[in-house]
C-alpha cells in the first residue's frame, strides 16, 4: 500500500521534521509508509477513525486515550509531522546529547521529561497540570481489569493520590508524577529523575528488531515492579535504603 | 526456625538416604531375641536415616553459628564459610575412619540436593525482569556456554601439546572438549549463594543468575555429546554425530522447558480443585515440581531447565488459586529446603576435597584451567556485551561486565559432573577431579570472598528496595499500554507488542482455565498492591503499637492499670504526630486530667494483632477486656467498640459447589474508640476536645474532602491512637496517612445486603446518635475523624475466601459483653456497636 518510491523526498518537509525531532532518514520513510498504510482513503492526513481501527488499539485499556493524544487541542486531522512528532516522544534518550545540547535549543521530544510528560497527559484529562482524584479514577478504572466495585476504586484512587501528593492539595501535580514518591534518586552529585530513568531500562534485544534508532522501547517502564518483585529475593531486599530520598 | 524445619526436611531426604545407601545389615530382628530385652540398640536400622538428618543438622548449626557474628558473615560469604567447614570435617571423618565418607555423591546431588533450590530459584523468579532480559540472558547461556567450553577445551589441548602440562595426564583434545564443557559452566548454586550477599542491581543479577539457570541445557548437551564421543573413541565419530550433538542441543533444551510446562499448567489446573483440601495445596506443588524434574532427568533432558520453567510458569496461577496460608506454607518450605540444600552441598564439597585418593595433581592443568576459564570468561562477556549493546536499550557498561565476568561462579554441578566421569574412559579423571575441586574452590572461595569489596570499589549500581507503591504500579501498566499502543501505530510487532498478545491471551483463555473463579475476578495487580499495602500497614501499625506500649513501660494490655505519666507521654506522643487517620484499630482510653485537659487518651494494644482469625476471637475478647482504666476522673466515656469482620468475596456463583468455606482467611478487625466528652457537657465539642498546641492539624485528606461522611466530625471526640506515626520513621507517616484509606476501603466495599449491626447497650446519648451513629476511633484533630455510618460500613473486603456467616456475629458478642465489664465502669455511658460486615453481594 502507499508508494512504493523509497525516496526520503517523497515526504514534505523531510528536513525540518527530521530535525525537529531527530528521527533518521530511514525511520521517517518507514514511519511515511506506515502513515499511509493507515490513512486507507488516500486523503493525506488521518482521522481518529483510522487509528481507531488498529485492531490491537481497539483492546487496549488506554487506547481511546493514546488516539486522543494524536490529536493535541480537539484537532480532527492529523498529518504526518504531527504523527512523526508524537511518535518522537519514543526514541531513546540521547545520553550523550544531554550533556552538549545547545541550551537554548528547546528541550528534544525524548527527553525524559517529555516522555514523562507524554504519559502525565494521559492522566491529566483536562489539562490542568494536575492529576485530581477523579482523573485517577477514571484511569484505574481503565486499568483495574477485574470487577471492583466503585467504592473500592475510589479508595484506590485515594491512596493513589495521597501517596504522591506531597503538598496536599489533593492532586498530583507533574513534579510529583515524576517524583513518584520516593524516585528522587541522588547519585552521583546530582539529582536524577529515577522515575524517568526506569522508562528507559532493560529491552531486550531479541525482540527489538526495528530498524535504525526508532526505538519505540524507549519509554519502558521499569522491568518489574520495583520493591514488589523485589521482595521476592530475600537477599536482595535486605539492602537499606540509604540513597538520600528527597 | 531451620532447626525445627529439619524434622520435616529430614523426613524426605530419609527416605531418599535409604534409597540410597540400604542399609547394610539387617541386624538382630532376623534371629529371635533370647528375651524380652529391655533395652535394644537399633542402630544399623535407622542408620542411613539418621546420619541423613545428623549431616543436615551439622550444617544447619553451622550455620547458626556463622551468623552469631555479623561481621564474619558480612565479610565471608556464607559459602565460603560451608566450604571451609567442610574441609575440616572432612579431615575429622579421614582421621577418624580412615577413609573418606560422606562425599558428594552425584546421585545425590542431582536427585535430591538441586531440584529444591532450582525450583525455589525459578518459582520465585521475577518473571517480568526475566522476560525483560531473556535475549541477554540467552545469549551469555546458550552462546556464552559453548564459547567458553570450545576455548577453554582447546586451551588447554594446546597447552598440553606445548608441553605445558605435564605428560602423565593422558587425554586428547576431545577429553578437554569435555573437561571444558563441565568446567566451564557458571554454577546456579553458586552464583546465588553469593550474589544474594552481593546486592548488585536487579539486571546484572538476573542476566548472571539467569545464565547460570539456562546454560544447564548447553552443559548437559556438551557433557553428553563429549561423553559419548570421548566413550566412542574420536576415530568412530561420524559427521552425522556432530549433526545429532547440534540437534540434541535443541531437544534437550526446548523439551526440559516443554516438560517444565506441561508440569507447570498441570500444577496450576490441580490447584484450581483444591478448594476442600487446602491442606494439601503446598504439597502438590513440591510434587509436581518434582515430578517434572524426575520427568526430565529421565528423558534425559535439561531438569533444571524444566524445575525452572516449571516454577517460573505456574506460579501466577497456584498462588492465585491457593490460600494464604498455603502461600506461605510454599514460601517458606521452599526457602527451608533449598537453603538446606544449599548448605548441604557446600558443606559436602568441603568434604569430598579431602579426599586425596581420587584426585591426582598437576600444576600446569591446574593453573592453566584457572587462568583459562577467568580470561574466556571476561573475554566471552565483553564480546557479547558488545553484540548485545548494540541492541539494548540500556546498555551494558563496563563495569558490569566486570561484574558479570568475576561472577563467573562454578560450583557442585561441575564436580558432580566430574566425578560422573568414567575412569576408564578417561584416563586422565582424577586430574580432572583436582582441577575441578581447586577451580570450584578458587571461584567460590577467592571471587566468592572479593566480590563484595570490588562491587563496592566499582561502585556498582546496587539494587535498590523500593517500597511498591500504587503510582508505580500504576504508572507501570500504563507505560505498557503506551509502548504496546504505540506499536500498534507503528505497526511494529516488537517485544510490547508480544507482550500485549499474551497479556490478552492469558487474560482471555489461560486464566480462565486455570484459576478458579472467584481467584480469577479479584486478581488484578493493582489492585493486588492495594491490597498488599493495606496488610502491611495493618501489621506495621500492630507491631509499632506493641512497641510503643512496651518502651513506655506500659508492657500489655492485660496490665490492669497504667501510671498516668505513661499515659501523658504516650498521649502527647500520638498527639504531636496529628495523623489524620483513625485507622489503627487500636483501643484508646481518653482520660481527662484537671490540668491537661486534652491529655486524656490513652492506647491499648490491640490485643494481639490487628486481624486474627476467627477461631481466635476469644483471645481477641480476653486481651482486649484488659484496657487499663485510669483511676483518674472519668467523666463521659464512650466507648464503641467496632468489630469489622473482613469476609471474603467468595465466590456466589450460581455454581453452588463453588461457594467454599475457608477458616483461616477470615479477619477480624477489632477496635475500640474511646472518645472523651468534656466534663462540662460540650455534646458538641468535637473541636474542643484536642485543644492541644502540639497537635499538627494534617490536612484533610481527599477522602474526606470528597466523602461526606468521612468528615463527619462527631459530637464525640474520638481520639485515634496515631502513634505510629510518631514512633516510627518519618516515612511511615505517609503510609500510615494513606492507611486510612486503607481502613477505608476495608470498610466500605459494598454489599448489597444491609450490614447486620448489633447494638447491645444502649446508648443515653441520644441527641448524638442519628448525626453520628458510630465512631471509630480516631485521631485527635477532629477533621480527620470520619466515623462509619452503618450504611457505608457495608462489607469488609478481603480476598479470603469464606462467605459470612450469622454465627460469628453472635459469637463475637459476648467478647463486647466481657469487654464491657472489665472496661466501663459503671454508669459510664457507653455504646457498643458490634458491626459485622460480611461481603454479601458479589463483585
Amino acid at each position: 500500500m502507499g508508494s512504493r518510491s523509497s525516496h526520503a523526498a517523497k515526504i514534505p518537509d523531510v528536513d525540518s521534521i527530521r530535525r525537529e525531532t531527530g528521527f533518521s532518514q530511514a525511520s521517517l520513510l518507514r514511519l511515511y509508509h506506515r502513515f499511509r498504510a493507515l490513512d486507507r482513503t488516500g486523503k493525506g492526513y488521518l482521522s481518529r477513525l483510522d487509528l481507531q481501527q488498529i485492531e490491537a488499539l481497539a483492546v487496549n485499556p488506554l487506547g481511546d486515550r493514546i488516539i486522543d493524544s494524536f490529536f493535541p487541542d480537539g484537532s480532527l486531522r492529523l498529518d504526518f509531522p504531527g504523527f512523526v512528532r508524537v511518535l518522537a516522544h519514543f526514541r531513546p534518550v540521547d545520553e550523550e546529547e544531554d550533556g552538549n545540547r545547545d541550551p537554548k535549543e528547546p528541550e528534544p521530544l525524548n527527553s525524559r521529561m517529555n516522555k514523562l510528560r507524554f504519559a502525565f497527559q494521559l492522566y491529566d484529562l483536562d489539562r490542568d497540570g494536575k492529576i485530581s482524584r477523579h482523573e485517577m479514577l477514571q484511569v484505574l478504572r481503565l486499568m483495574v481489569g477485574v470487577q471492583v466495585t466503585e467504592e473500592q476504586l475510589e479508595s484506590i484512587a485515594d491512596r493513589t493520590v495521597q501517596e504522591a501528593d506531597e503538598d496536599g492539595d489533593g492532586a498530583v501535580s507533574f513534579l510529583e508524577f515524576t517524583k513518584e514518591g520516593s524516585f528522587l534518586v541522588v547519585e552521583d552529585g546530582h539529582a536524577q529523575l529515577q522515575a524517568s530513568i526506569l522508562l528507559a531500562v532493560g529491552r531486550d534485544f531479541l525482540f527489538s528488531t526495528i530498524p535504525s534508532r526508532v526505538s519505540l522501547a524507549s519509554l519502558e517502564p521499569c522491568p518489574f515492579s520495583r520493591g514488589m518483585e523485589l521482595s521476592i529475593w530475600p537477599g536482595l531486599c535486605h539492602v537499606p535504603t540509604t540513597k538520600a530520598k528527597k | 526456625m531451620l532447626r525445627a524445619a529439619l524434622p520435616l526436611l529430614g523426613l524426605p531426604l530419609a527416605g531418599a538416604g535409604a534409597t540410597e545407601k540400604p542399609t547394610q545389615e539387617p541386624g538382630s530382628p532376623g534371629e529371635p531375641p533370647p528375651g524380652l530385652a529391655l533395652f535394644r540398640w537399633q542402630w544399623h536400622e535407622v542408620e542411613a536415616p539418621y546420619l541423613v538428618a545428623l549431616w543436615i543438622l551439622v550444617a544447619s548449626l553451622a550455620k547458626i553459628v556463622f551468623h552469631l557474628s555479623r561481621k564474619v558473615t558480612s565479610l565471608v560469604p556464607e559459602s565460603c564459610l560451608l566450604i571451609l567447614l567442610g574441609l575440616a570435617l572432612g579431615g575429622i571423618v579421614l582421621a577418624v575412619a580412615k577413609k573418606a565418607e560422606y562425599q558428594l555423591e552425584p546421585g545425590t546431588f542431582f536427585l535430591f540436593l538441586l531440584p529444591p533450590i532450582v525450583l525455589d530459584s525459578g518459582y520465585f523468579m521475577p518473571s517480568r525482569l526475566f522476560f525483560d532480559n531473556l535475549g541477554a540472558i540467552l545469549t551469555y547461556a546458550v552462546v556464552g556456554t559453548l564459547w567458553n567450553a570450545f576455548t577453554t577445551g582447546a586451551a588447554l589441548w594446546g597447552l598440553q601439546q606445548a608441553g605445558l602440562v605435564a605428560p602423565r595426564v593422558q587425554a586428547g583434545l576431545l577429553d578437554f572438549l569435555l573437561f571444558g564443557s563441565l568446567i566451564s559452566a557458571v554454577d546456579p548454586v553458586a552464583v546465588l549463594a553469593v550474589f544474594e550477599e552481593v546486592h548488585v542491581n536487579e539486571t546484572l543479577f538476573i542476566i548472571v543468575f539467569g545464565e547460570s539457570l539456562l546454560n544447564d541445557a548447553v552443559t548437559v548437551v556438551l557433557y553428553k555429546v563429549c561423553n559419548s564421543f570421548v566413550e566412542m573413541g574420536s576415530a568412530n565419530v561420524r559427521a552425522t554425530d556432530y549433526l545429532k550433538g547440534v540437534a540434541s542441543l535443541f531437544v534437550v533444551s526446548l523439551g526440559g522447558a516443554a516438560v517444565g510446562l506441561v508440569f507447570a499448567f498441570l500444577l496450576a489446573l490441580t490447584t484450581r480443585f483444591t478448594k476442600r483440601v487446602r491442606i494439601i495445596e503446598p504439597l502438590l506443588v513440591f510434587l509436581l515440581a518434582y515430578a517434572a524434574y524426575l520427568t526430565a532427568e529421565m528423558a534425559s533432558l535439561s531438569a533444571i531447565l524444566a524445575v525452572t520453567m516449571c516454577g517460573l510458569g505456574c506460579k501466577k496461577y497456584v498462588e492465585a488459586n491457593i490460600s494464604h496460608k498455603s502461600r506461605t506454607a510454599v514460601k517458606y518450605t521452599m526457602k527451608t529446603l533449598a537453603s538446606c540444600a544449599e548448605t548441604v552441598i557446600f558443606m559436602l564439597l568441603g568434604i569430598s576435597a579431602v579426599d586425596s585418593s581420587k584426585w591426582a595433581w598437576d600444576s600446569g592443568l591446574v593453573l592453566g584451567t584457572l587462568f583459562f576459564i577467568l580470561f574466556f570468561r571476561a573475554l566471552g562477556v565483553v564480546l557479547q556485551t558488545w553484540v548485545l549493546n548494540q541492541f539494548r536499550l540500556v546498555p551494558l557498561d563496563k563495569i558490569d561486565q566486570v561484574v558479570m565476568s568475576y561472577g563467573g561462579l562454578r560450583g557442585a554441578v561441575a564436580f558432580a559432573l566430574v566425578i560422573l566421569l568414567d575412569r576408564t574412559k578417561v584416563p586422565a579423571k582424577d586430574y580432572f577431579v583436582a582441577t575441578t575441586i581447586v577451580v570450584v574452590f578458587f571461584t567460590v572461595i577467592v571471587q566468592g570472598l572479593t566480590i563484595k569489596p570490588l562491587v563496592k570499589w566499582l561502585k556498582v549500581k546496587r539494587s535498590e528496595h523500593h517500597k511498591p507503591t500504587l503510582n508505580q504500579e500504576l504508572h507501570e501498566h500504563t507505560f505498557d499500554h503506551i509502548l504496546a499502543a504505540v506499536e500498534d501505530v507503528v505497526g511494529h510487532h516488537g517485544y510490547h507488542y508480544w507482550r500485549d498478545r499474551w497479556e490478552q491471551f492469558d487474560k482471555k483463555y489461560l486464566s480462565q482455565l486455570l484459576m478458579r473463579r472467584s481467584a480469577y475476578r479479584i486478581r488484578d495487580q493493582i489492585w493486588d498492591v492495594y491490597y498488599r499495602l493495606n496488610i502491611r500497614d495493618a501489621i506495621s501499625f500492630v507491631d509499632q503499637g506493641g512497641h510503643v506500649l512496651s518502651s513506655t513501660g506500659l508492657t500489655l494490655p492485660s496490665m490492669p492499670s497504667r501510671n498516668s505519666m505513661a499515659e501523658t507521654s504516650v498521649t502527647n506522643l500520638l498527639r504531636e504526630s496529628g495523623s489524620g487517620a483513625c485507622l489503627d484499630l487500636q483501643v484508646i482510653d481518653t482520660v481527662r486530667s484537671g490540668r491537661d485537659r486534652e491529655d486524656a487518651a490513652m492506647h491499648h494494644l490491640l490485643c494481639g494483632g490487628l486481624y486474627k482469625p476467627r477461631r481466635r476471637k476469644d483471645g481477641v475478647a480476653n486481651t482486649e477486656a484488659t484496657n487499663g482504666k485510669p483511676p483518674r476522673d472519668l467523666g463521659f466515656h464512650d466507648t464503641a467498640a467496632v468489630i469489622l469482620t473482613v469476609e471474603s468475596e467468595e465466590e456466589e456463583d450460581s455454581d453452588s459447589s463453588e461457594t467454599e468455606k475457608e477458616d483461616d482467611e477470615g479477619i477480624i478487625f477489632v477496635a475500640r474508640a474511646t472518645s472523651e466528652v468534656l466534663q462540662e457537657g460540650k455534646a458538641s465539642g468535637s473541636l474542643e476536645v484536642c485543644p492541644s498546641p502540639r497537635i499538627i492539624p494534617p490536612s484533610p485528606t481527599c477522602a474526606e474532602k470528597e466523602l461526606p461522611w468521612k468528615s463527619g466530625q462527631g459530637d464525640l471526640a474520638v481520639y485515634v491512637s496515631s502513634e505510629t506515626t510518631k514512633i516510627v520513621p518519618v516515612d511511615m507517616q505517609t503510609g500510615w496517612n494513606q492507611s486510612i484509606s486503607s481502613l477505608e476501603s476495608l470498610a466500605s466495599p459494598p454489599c448489597t445486603q444491609a450490614p447486620t449491626m448489633t447494638r447491645l447497650p444502649p446508648r443515653p446519648r441520644a441527641p448524638e446518635e442519628p448525626q453520628v451513629p458510630l465512631k471509630l476511633p480516631l485521631s485527635s484533630d477532629p477533621h480527620s475523624c470520619f466515623a462509619f455510618p452503618p450504611s457505608l460500613a457495608k462489607a469488609g473486603r478481603s480476598r479470603s475466601e469464606s462467605s459470612a456467616d450469622i454465627p460469628q456475629q453472635q459469637e463475637l458478642q459476648p467478647l463486647m459483653g466481657h469487654k464491657d465489664h472489665t472496661h466501663l465502669s459503671p454508669g459510664t455511658a457507653n455504646s457498643h456497636w458490634c458491626i459485622h460486615f460480611n461481603k454479601g453481594g458479589r463483585l
